[in-house]
């Protein structure tokens, strides 16, 4: 029994990893689901400190982010439903326009467009996020760090080397190999032109 | 007449609205006769677009710091 044991590679959890190896891919996760990132970021924290409470029920079948995610799932909904209970004891008064000239236009105007893509679109497009963040997670830390300074936070270049301590050349040399390696790590399911 | 090297560093300059007009002329005019880093210029800006549709967030490093230190006195 202890040879198949000490054969099979079980996964462990590491919480003092976490932040950096999971943080942003949880946090993308719940903006997508609860669209404001306050919210976000407190059930990113609450995702994390639930996992370290359960964390002796992790059976390491799956990998440390799969069960964060699963945690993180449980966290949203539980969200919606504080929203919801919330949401009945008040007074309930829909205004449906802001505008008063168009009160009285009722519903049917605002009913989901059968042939409208947009829906789609919001999917795919959360999809892509971690598609892409859990490619930014694979880079080396100095390029994950100057290519999200960059890109996701749109710092200037200068703010950049003033933070990192580096010159202008070596923040484009990093920019650089993170922007090969994203898009070969992209490759296979976003670049298909 | 710029070198391949030089070609790429205008190409990611520009996915950041960084290069100069000049830069972006000479861009162009190398990647009219260089293949490769005209493939590379493609790419480099459908990532560019795929980033820009992704809508990406991420925390900032001194939230980073904090959410490290809260769960440190939760272990």
């Amino acid at each position: 029994m202890t040879h198949i044991k000490s054969g099979m590679s079980l996964n462990k959890l590491h919480p003092d990893t976490w932040v950096d190896r999971y943080a942003d891919y949880l946090f993308n996760y719940a903006i997508a689901r609860v669209n404001d990132e306050e919210v976000a970021k407190d059930l990113v924290q609450e995702t994390f400190f639930a996992g370290l409470k359960s964390a002796k029920n992790f059976m390491g079948a799956a990998t440390e982010r799969t069960w964060l995610i699963a945690i993180l799932k449980r966290k949203i909904i539980d969200h919606y439903r504080k929203v919801n209970s919330k949401k009945g004891k008040a007074e309930v008064r829909i205004t449906f326009n802001d505008n008063s000239e168009s009160e009285g236009d009722w519903l049917e105007e605002r009913v989901a467009d059968p042939f409208s893509l947009q829906e789609n679109d919001a999917l795919e497009n959360a999809e892509l996020g971690l598609a892409i963040q859990d490619c930014i997670d694979q880079l080396p830390e100095k390029q994950h760090l100057a290519f999200t300074m960059k890109t996701v936070r749109g710092l200037s270049t200068e703010d950049i080397c003033n933070e990192l301590n580096i010159n202008p050349s070596n923040l484009w040399v990093m920019i650089h190999r993170a922007r090969t390696a994203l898009m070969g790590c992209l490759n296979e399911n976003w670049f298909k032109l | 007449m710029i070198s391949c090297e030089e070609a790429a560093h205008i190409c990611n300059k520009s996915q950041y609205r960084e290069a100069s007009l000049y830069e972006k002329i000479k861009l162009k005019f190398h990647i009219f006769y260089c293949a490769s880093c005209a493939r590379f210029a493609k790419k480099n800006k459908k990532l560019t677009s795929l980033c820009e549709k992704a809508d990406l967030h991420c925390l900032t490093e001194r939230e980073k710091t904090t959410l490290k230190k809260n769960i440190e006195e939760q272990l």
